[in-house]
């Protein structure tokens, strides 16, 4: 066994050297973005597979996006769904109706953009009522905001209605879901790690003292609300795309609860915690797939599983070293050298 | 000029009078203590100052501006920090981010700055977090910089929460019973450390308390509340006999 556990950590040794190097990301990124690139050219990865990829990067920046609310500020929002939905009308109409049809490939990422720019004002005006509400009722808030969302778009008719919104082209590939992924998964580490990202966290901790230790709770939440429903409005634009058929009841609380799942599942407070879950969870769903009926009675049992022997999900408040950046241990360690150093000179 | 002046300050809860034209004054680099019974007010006058509350009469003025009615976070940036007699860490951070946060309300750098981590963001946290660890050495805290503030010991906690306060850099700082819970080998201690405090970051000092040894053994001045109403106010010695002080701690028999 000892064995065993210093292999481990030889491992884990070499894994931190590797990952804390400054071009790991650099590399990733461009490994990456060309390994999608290729399947998605050379198709040697079956559609099926490529498709579930897609949805695994969606629900990687779904899942990002909610732990800033759900698990870095502490609040409980249960509409995020509203938000997808909001990028997605924004995203699908813009490609259907309004771009030349000759264009659409070259602009999508501009619609895409245009759906989070969307999704985000609308996560500015849910923001508002955050500022006295907290808890449980600002969970009802955020339901209502989903419910309103729904029925908004069911009865507006130019989109569709009830009957939804057809007629986009299958224009979510691959590259674009990794780039996408990657930018939302890159920004909210930024943020978390900075001053506004320390804001947030205070206030899960203690609003009040927050408040108190000079913070604009109002900003930071205003912050955390929008950058939150970009990514959302993002990953619906996709979303859309992707499925080429969207309709309001895709985006009830059905589909918020899926988010919390992944976000709980992965653990609340963590980036490499919203990759795991959103992975496991997309990727088991469709393992499970054989199994028919019985696959919705298995996953909420490994749920409950999970939340007994796990209550706060796989990396509940950890952070793998990979997403915390290198200069924060720069600092630190410049800090030990010149103390050492100041040290030595008085001895 | 004073540095904080209030006047007529009032507040109710609905219907419960907690604190009642209480009138104060208090000097650059004074140190003045708040002393009363149980339930005398003492911490609401904190936070009416601060701006948790907002005050039902009279007006509370920093160096002449006025502050009622302003936010807790604008009331810390113009230069009041404080502590709690519970302490409220941010338990799940690092000691180190704990401090760090208290800068939030001089950062130059933008949200978008933040987002990107992009232009002056990088030396703006190098900056930020070389002053905090240079102040968390200062309190002999920064050899567990990184450790959370939940697993800190009692004694360093407390520490660790003036340290928060300083880091906002305030003019007048607020203790709100900082020795709760010391035996009197540690009040001796606070006693030298705040001192120091008030010597080193040049801060006047307003302190709540209830250990009597640790007020006289400190304060210049006091006051004394008892069901929100001042009841005295003078020096040390005068307040020691006082008759409506010995009432208000001790009863009326044994007072007489």
């Amino acid at each position: 066994m000892p064995k065993l556990s210093t292999a481990y950590h030889k491992l884990l040794e070499q894994w931190h050297t590797l990952t804390g190097c400054k071009y790991f990301w650099p590399v990733f990124m461009v490994a990456g973005l060309l390994f999608c690139a290729a399947a998605s050219t050379f198709e040697f990865l079956d559609l099926y597979l490529q498709l579930i990829l897609i949805y695994v990067g969606i629900n990687i920046i779904l899942t990002v996006s909610l732990n800033l609310i759900n698990g870095y500020m502490g609040e409980f929002s249960v509409g995020h769904a509203g938000f997808m939905a909001v990028g997605a009308y924004v995203a699908s109409l813009l490609t259907v109706h309004v771009f030349p049809e000759a264009a659409a490939n070259i602009l999508f990422p501009l619609a895409i953009l245009a759906g989070g720019v969307g999704a985000a004002f609308i996560g500015f005006l849910v923001a508002i009522p955050s500022f006295k509400t907290r808890g449980d009722y600002l969970a009802i808030v955020t339901l209502a905001f989903c419910m309103i969302v729904k029925s908004v778009l069911e009865n507006i008719d130019a989109v569709g209605g009830p009957r939804g919104l057809l007629g986009m082209e299958k224009l979510t590939t691959l590259p674009w879901v990794f780039f996408w992924t990657a930018l939302s998964v890159w920004v909210i580490r930024n943020l978390v790690y900075s001053n506004f990202g320390r804001g947030v966290l205070s206030i899960r901790e203690d609003e009040i003292a927050s408040d108190l230790m000079s913070v604009d709770t109002r900003q930071v939440k205003i912050i955390a609300f929008v950058v939150s429903s970009f990514f959302a409005g993002i990953a619906g634009g996709l979303f859309a795309h992707a499925l080429q058929f969207i309709n309001p009841r895709m985006f009830d609380i059905i589909k918020s609860t899926d988010i919390l799942i992944m976000v709980y599942l992965g653990g609340i407070a963590s980036i490499s915690g919203s990759i795991i879950g959103a992975v496991i969870y997309t990727i088991l769903l469709e393992i499970l797939r054989p199994l028919g009926i019985w696959r919705m009675v298995l996953m909420p049992l490994m749920l409950v599983l999970l939340m007994i022997y796990r209550p706060r999900g796989i990396m509940g408040l950890k952070e793998a070293r990979l997403f915390m950046p290198l200069s924060d241990f720069l600092t630190e360690k410049l800090w030990r050298q010149k103390k050492k150093e100041a040290n030595d000179a008085s001895t | 000029m004073p540095l904080l002046e209030i006047s007529g300050l009032t507040h109710r809860f609905a219907g419960l009078c907690a604190v009642s034209d209480f009138n104060f004054i208090i000097d650059p680099h004074e140190l003045v203590g708040i002393i009363g019974p149980n339930g005398a007010g003492k911490t609401t006058v904190f936070n009416l100052i601060t701006g948790v509350y907002k005050a039902t009469a009279g007006s509370i003025k920093l160096a002449g501006r006025d502050l009622v009615g302003q936010t807790p976070h604008t009331i810390t940036r113009s230069g009041i920090a404080r502590t709690f007699q519970n302490i409220r860490l941010f338990r799940e951070l690092s000691v180190l981010d704990n401090v760090r946060i208290a800068h939030y309300g001089r950062m130059a750098y933008t949200p978008v700055e933040a987002l990107l981590h992009i232009g002056r963001f990088r030396a703006e946290e190098k900056r930020i977090t070389d002053l905090t660890l240079d102040l968390l050495s200062m309190f002999k805290l920064d050899d567990m910089a990184n450790e959370k503030a939940k697993n800190l010991p009692y004694g360093l906690q407390r520490r660790l929460e003036i340290a928060r306060a300083l880091a906002t850099g305030p003019k007048l700082l607020l203790l709100d019973e900082p020795a709760a819970g010391m035996n009197p080998n540690e009040i001796i201690q606070l006693m030298e450390f705040i001192g120091w405090i008030r010597q080193t970051f040049s801060v006047t000092i307003i302190l709540i308390e209830h250990q009597m040894r640790l007020v006289m053994g400190i304060c210049e001045r006091l006051v004394v509340l008892d069901f929100g109403a001042t009841i005295a106010a003078g020096l040390c010695a005068e307040i020691q006999n006082n008759p409506k002080v010995m009432e208000a701690y001790l009863g009326v028999e044994v007072a007489q």
